[in-house]
């Protein structure tokens, strides 16, 4: 068991797939260059000298091109993983995820498979509007895709492992303030969370949310950096004698639903904190699942805390308004009593 | 050649009697590229294909029975309901579903090369689109990957002088999609591509490249569609004397009359091809006719890959 930051967890995972089957490789722009990054957030740095730059492939600044490389790849029997740097780049290349890689088991009547992995970083970082968006939505729109958002390194490691070995197209959203990259590629303002990683093989399931906080009154679901700041409106809710449940779905598609609507139907409210814009976000989606499913528990409107609808700002005092924080959670937690 | 265009004629007739639902894009005059290229593909070699793919198909082996249920509409078609005249294609022998995006085949093709150089000595991939898509972006980033990966691809651009109705003196400033090639470093060749045996040796060329490893090539087969671009075009946008002047280079006939002139066929031979092809296609159209439709829920099924199909 080793302390590890999600950057290293990740990087972990990989490495231990490419040593187990030697058709996973890397896609990807500024990957392995020598003496280059590593990946926008250090993801896969060092593991060109150790696979050889055929298996950590650096791509030229082709999104499109790279994803659709991908996709085909896997089609013809590689097991990919793409990486697009920031997840604003993958606009470039939504043809090829949503119209390609979504739909050919589809489209050949289930004998064509797609298992290849996109890792997209999403997430507010003082870059501006266009290295800046959370994603997770668009995607989890579109049928035949697999969206994963893991937020610890625990979870990060299981959950791109999983991936990896998935016979469909599977998205893994990873934010930016969590990676705890270090050197010259760290975030500012990053949370950085080091967590206890087993060393060797353990996949955690793709369909499966964790309970982070167990409480009574209230159900707060987060995703990646929102888990956090639901984390931390829980501990400020227990100084006044509220007990909040804080859940983190960890898999978008396919939804732990049932996680989720038992811990509402116990708790009676339910309160959702996405970094993405407010309009028809994931949020909405799940809010309505909850209207739809668990609407006679109730006892309090469902709450959203989203981003407002405005492209991520520039300026770190605008970016604090837009992200989600603690504040915003606790009273929208407060306005349900 | 003919297995081809007679199955699209009956497509054609079948479409305008209502027995198949959707739009066509016919391959109708364009024979010749399918064919030539194709008869030096194995099963296990790729192949990926356009919205206009029924040509492909049948020159990749995919059956004719397969593709006629398909665009039927039919379960025992190629993709089983779920793809339709644009989508046809066949794994089991090397054609992935078609791609009804412009120029969205390209990448995908790049990457099947890719696997094919990691995994075996001697696949190759091929991809068709016509020449509306050398001004897709993805056409561009997958050219160049093929070309500094040395990829196991041949792109057949075919070049039939219109993208739906914009002629290519309106889309391009190049006479020869070909040359576009240069720009990546890789070779590019125009050919006849009404005369089958034209495209057969340029693409035997390609081909056999990619297949000892030698990289990509950008072949492109200048041709024509004697037909519309899909089922709703009365071809406004171009003149009779020009379909005309194309349908006298019609690559079947002129295939035809070689092969006489050469004493390599009769008039009773080739009545007899006339007469195979005519009850393959029967037979295609019978299997089509008599297979059941899907059930409504099938819908539901095959979004993500499950082992048990």
């Amino acid at each position: 068991m080793a302390q590890m930051s999600i950057a290293e967890a990740l990087r972990q995972a990989i490495r231990e797939e490419m040593i187990r089957d030697p058709r996973v490789f890397c896609i990807g722009e500024d990957i392995g260059i020598s003496g280059g990054f590593g990946g926008a957030f250090t993801v896969t740095l060092g593991l060109s000298e150790e696979f050889g730059h055929e298996r950590i492939l650096d791509t030229p600044i082709s999104e499109e091109g790279l994803v659709g490389v991908a996709a085909g790849a896997a089609m013809a029997g590689l097991r990919p993983i793409a990486d697009v740097q920031y997840g604003d780049f993958a606009f470039n290349a939504m043809d090829q995820i949503v119209n390609q890689a979504a739909k050919m088991t589809y489209m050949s009547g289930g004998t064509v498979k797609v298992p290849m992995v996109l890792r997209v970083p999403v997430g507010a970082t003082s870059r501006g509007a266009q290295h800046a968006q959370s994603l997770e939505a668009f995607f989890a729109h579109v049928p035949g895709l697999k969206v994963v958002a893991p937020s610890t390194a625990y979870d990060a490691k299981g959950l791109l492992k999983s991936a990896v070995r998935d016979d469909n197209p599977v998205l893994v959203f990873e934010h930016k303030l969590l990676y705890g990259s270090k050197g010259s590629r760290s975030e500012r303002g990053a949370l950085s969370p080091v967590g206890e990683v087993p060393d060797g093989d353990y996949l955690v399931p793709i369909g499966q949310g964790a309970i982070r906080r167990p409480g009574r009154d209230v159900t707060i679901v987060g995703k990646l950096l929102t888990v956090y700041r639901a984390l931390a409106a829980a501990e400020e809710l227990a100084r006044e004698g509220l007990e909040a449940e804080v859940i983190d779905p960890r898999t978008l598609v396919p939804l732990d639903k049932e996680l989720i609507l038992g811990s509402v139907r116990r708790t009676g409210r339910l309160v959702i904190v996405e970094e993405d814009n407010l309009t028809g976000g994931w949020a909405a989606e799940l809010a309505a699942i909850a209207a739809e499913e668990a609407f006679d528990w109730l006892d309090a409107p469902i709450k959203r805390v989203s981003a407002p609808d405005t492209p991520a700002p520039f300026a770190p005092v605008m970016e604090q308004f837009y992200v989600p924080s603690a504040e915003r959670v606790v009273e929208a937690v407060r306005s349900l009593f | 050649m003919l297995t081809i265009r007679r199955f699209e004629e009956r497509c054609n007739q079948l479409y305008m009697q209502g027995r198949i639902p959707s739009t066509l894009h016919l391959y109708i005059g364009q024979e010749a590229v399918a064919a030539g290229v194709c008869a030096h593909l194995r099963a296990d070699d790729y192949m990926f294909s356009t919205h206009r793919p029924h040509g492909h198909a049948i020159a990749k082996g995919v059956s004719p029975r397969a593709i006629m249920a398909e665009l039927y509409a039919k379960s025992t078609g190629c993709c089983k309901g779920k793809g339709g005249s644009m989508h046809v294609g066949d794994i089991r022998v090397g054609m992935f579903p078609a791609v009804a995006i412009v120029g969205g085949n390209a990448p995908l093709a790049a990457g099947a090369a890719l696997a094919a150089k990691r995994l075996t000595d001697d696949r190759v991939t091929v991809c068709f689109f016509g020449e509306g898509a050398m001004n897709e972006g993805a056409v561009h980033e997958a050219m160049n990957m093929a070309a500094i990966w040395d990829l196991p691809a041949v792109y057949v651009c075919e070049n039939n002088l219109y993208a739906a109705s914009t002629p290519v003196s309106a889309a391009f400033k190049v006479p020869d999609m070909a040359g576009r090639a240069a720009a990546y470093g890789l070779p590019g060749v125009t050919v006849d591509g009404n005369d089958v045996e034209a495209v057969y040796r340029v693409a035997a060329s390609a081909i056999g490249r990619a297949r000892q490893r030698r990289g990509p090539t950008l072949i492109e087969a200048k041709t024509y569609r004697l037909c519309g671009h899909s089922r709703s075009d009365p071809r406004t946008y171009r003149t009779k004397a020009e379909e005309a002047e194309w349908a006298a280079r019609d690559p079947i006939p002129s295939l035809g009359e070689r092969l006489k002139q050469r004493g390599l066929a009769s008039d009773d031979s080739l009545a007899t091809v006339e007469q195979a092809v005519a009850s393959v296609i029967d037979d295609a159209v019978h299997f089509a006719e008599e297979s059941p439709p899907p059930e409504p829920e099938e819908t539901l099924q095959h979004v993500f890959w499950s082992p048990e199909v």
